[in-house]
């Protein structure tokens, strides 16, 4: 944040439908805006997206947490029967590997599970229990029926009273400023 | 699943019932829910319940002290009968446990939209069920302070688990099934946390719900993470669901004993779980909707579409007991055959009647529309398939166990007073009493998804 504007977060438009959000939020990405965020009370498809989000890295995270979990398994299995606890039962083949199958199974759907959980908390930066939009007295309604869209005060384009202009141009209903309390 | 819908009846329901009350706004669903959790005042029926089953958490905690005081002797179990009540209520309540989990992953999965004003009370339900299946396998070992030996560590004695065991990979299922369906539902929790700390009435709700809600702020960037990482968890679930109870199934069928070694156990084990899982939803969502006004949310195609997801079940569970059977006499291996008699005309017969009675006879009811639209027929029906599935597992497991091979080796079982009181302490205390906490303290249904479904409920209206 630049020395003048240290306080200020951002703007912040109230809308009352998705469609209009959505509609702003293209707007504002054709504007040349691109520090925006949106806040609805559920997701609505194509949104990410207007605000200029890139694909989730969720899927990746979740996949090498089953990899993880996959291999840890079964080597965990390997190694205890044919290495270092060898039982000779009958003779049978120490590497029995179709027995080690659930074993295996298991934790990969629970190393996928976990990162699954953790990479999404990580990846929007949660736990947080601060952040300046609720300073804004309204938005405790982007949980209810009301939806939100902030442009950012560290984006190059903004400009308090142009941004202003833009966001009662796409409609907002109110237009508040988002500011940061030390 | 798609089973247990056929096309006729889905359409005309489909017209005749919505899934969510008309008229209802992104408002008025989160007031109503939320306000259950936030403004209501404790009720005399909520205080008297919780003090009864309160008191039957007592109860069982004093059947499992006494148990840690004395040993599992307290119990009817004896050698040629290990696994009595401990393991008939294991496999039971880990059974009633699939439901949470099918509804909300699978039915997720196929686009199912009838599961979303269920489907977090069944994951809670779920978890409340895991927890009492898990004390079971752990207070039965005897020695239950040396459980962590199941756990693979570096122990100073270079000894490890054998891991061909079933019930070493029952120790893996339930504790990974137990934590992904926590995890599912805590993810499931979030955006309402938010919603509840958003509406919260005091300093303590406003603490307590902002803490657990981890500063979500509905964030487009934070539902699109959320949105991704709650399909892979349901894509990850559907086989897990199917996976637990083929495992505990395992347990019996990798043994030789008479009655356990059949490779119909999986398949039948699974659809047998879900049975009792959907019973078991029945059974407390029809007090709750009651109770908290809910029913323009849980509506009566809500119960009839679980009515018929039973009834397809039930029919599944049917064909197993057929098969069993069938394969004694088809085999015509002698054991087999003796088990299939013993199960007809031995000592514990009545139970085997009083197991078809409710979990086949019975359920045949459902095929009438008229008994899927009574509240009162179908929660009764509810409770007798619940105590059917239990029977079940006490056919399964008393009457394989005491006489299998040799006439020598035959015993009798009968429960004492601890079995039944660690079997009430879980039904009318833990389970119950997690559950009347879990209706006061977090939202019921998902708030978040039902704001979804009256949003495509709106779009659907405004091309017309």
């Amino acid at each position: 944040m630049t020395e003048h504007r240290a306080h200020l977060h951002g703007l912040m438009g109230e809308f009352e439908t998705p469609e209009q959000l959505l509609s702003a939020a293209e707007k504002a990405r054709e504007a040349g805006y691109k520090r925006v965020d949106a806040y609805t009370p559920f997701p609505i498809e194509g949104l990410a997206e207007a605000i200029g989000t890139r694909r989730s890295w969720v899927p990746l995270i979740t996949f090498i947490g089953g990899l993880g979990g996959g291999l840890t398994a079964f080597g965990l299995q390997y190694w205890v029967a044919v290495i270092t606890y060898p039982q000779n039962i009958g003779g049978r083949s120490l590497n029995s590997w179709p027995a080690f199958i659930p074993v295996t199974f298991e934790l990969t759907v629970l190393g996928a599970s976990i990162f699954a959980v953790v990479g999404m908390l990580a990846l929007n930066k949660l736990p947080q229990p601060y952040h300046p939009v609720f300073n804004v007295h309204r938005f405790a309604a982007a949980s209810t029926d009301r939806f939100f869209l902030c442009i950012e005060a560290r984006d190059p384009k903004f400009n308090l009273s142009e941004t202003a202009r833009f966001l009662q141009g796409v409609n907002a209903q109110h237009v508040s400023e988002v500011n940061d309390e030390e | 699943m798609s089973t247990a819908e056929p096309p006729v009846n889905t359409t005309h329901i489909a017209r005749s019932e919505p899934l969510l009350e008309p008229g209802h706004t992104y408002a008025s669903v989160t007031d109503k829910i939320a306000a259950v959790v936030l403004t209501r005042p404790l009720g005399i029926g909520w205080l008297a319940g919780f003090t009864v089953t309160f008191a039957f958490t007592m109860l069982l905690l004093i059947a499992i002290t006494w148990l840690f005081t004395k040993g599992v002797g307290i119990w009817g179990i004896n050698i040629p009968i290990g696994w009595g009540f401990a393991i008939v209520n294991f496999v039971w309540w880990i059974g009633i446990g699939h439901a949470g989990t099918l509804i909300s992953a699978i039915l997720f999965l196929l686009n199912q939209k009838w599961r979303t004003s269920i489907n977090r009370f069944a994951e809670a339900m779920t978890l409340f069920a895991v927890a009492c299946a898990g004390i079971f396998p752990l207070i039965h070992t005897g020695r239950p302070w040396m459980a962590y030996y199941m756990f693979p560590y570096p122990s100073t004695m270079g000894i490890w688990p054998q891991f061909r065991s079933p019930l070493i990979w029952d120790v893996f299922a339930v504790s990974t099934y137990g934590t992904v369906s926590l995890l599912f539902w805590y993810v499931g929790l979030l955006p309402d946390l938010a919603t509840l700390r958003d509406r919260a009435k005091n300093r303590v709700q406003q603490i307590v719900y902002g803490m657990l809600s981890m500063g979500w702020r509905n964030s487009a960037r934070h539902w699109d993470n959320y949105q991704s990482a709650y399909l892979l968890l349901a894509g990850l679930a559907t086989p897990l669901v199917l996976s637990v109870h083929t495992v505990v199934s395992f347990d019996f069928s990798i043994a030789i004993v008479p009655g356990w070694h059949t490779t119909i156990f999986p398949p039948y084990f699974v659809a047998g779980a879900i049975y009792s899982g959907f019973a078991m939803v029945l059974t407390l969502t029809i007090p709750l909707r009651k109770a908290y006004g809910l029913e323009g949310f849980i509506t009566m195609r809500h119960l009839d579409t679980m009515a018929k997801v039973m009834l397809a079940t039930g029919l599944i569970v049917a064909y197993g007991y057929f098969i069993e059977f069938f394969m004694a006499y088809y085999s015509g291996n002698k054991f087999d055959v003796f088990l299939a008699e013993q199960r007809l005309h031995g000592p514990y017969r009545h139970f085997y009647y009083a197991l078809l009675l409710c979990n086949i006879l019975t359920p045949q009811l459902l095929w009438f529309s008229k008994v899927r639209r009574s509240v009162p027929a179908l929660f009764i029906l509810s409770l007798i398939i619940n105590t059917g599935m239990w029977l079940e597992r006490f056919v399964i497991i008393i009457i394989s166990l005491t006489r299998d091979f040799v006439p020598s080796a035959w015993g009798r079982y009968s429960p004492t007073f601890w079995d039944y009181a660690t079997l009430a302490g879980t039904i009318f205390g833990l389970f119950t009493m997690l559950v009347f906490l879990f209706v006061r303290g977090l939202p019921a249904i998902a708030i978040a998804e039902m704001r979804e479904l009256v949003h495509e409920g709106l779009a659907r209206k405004e091309p017309s």
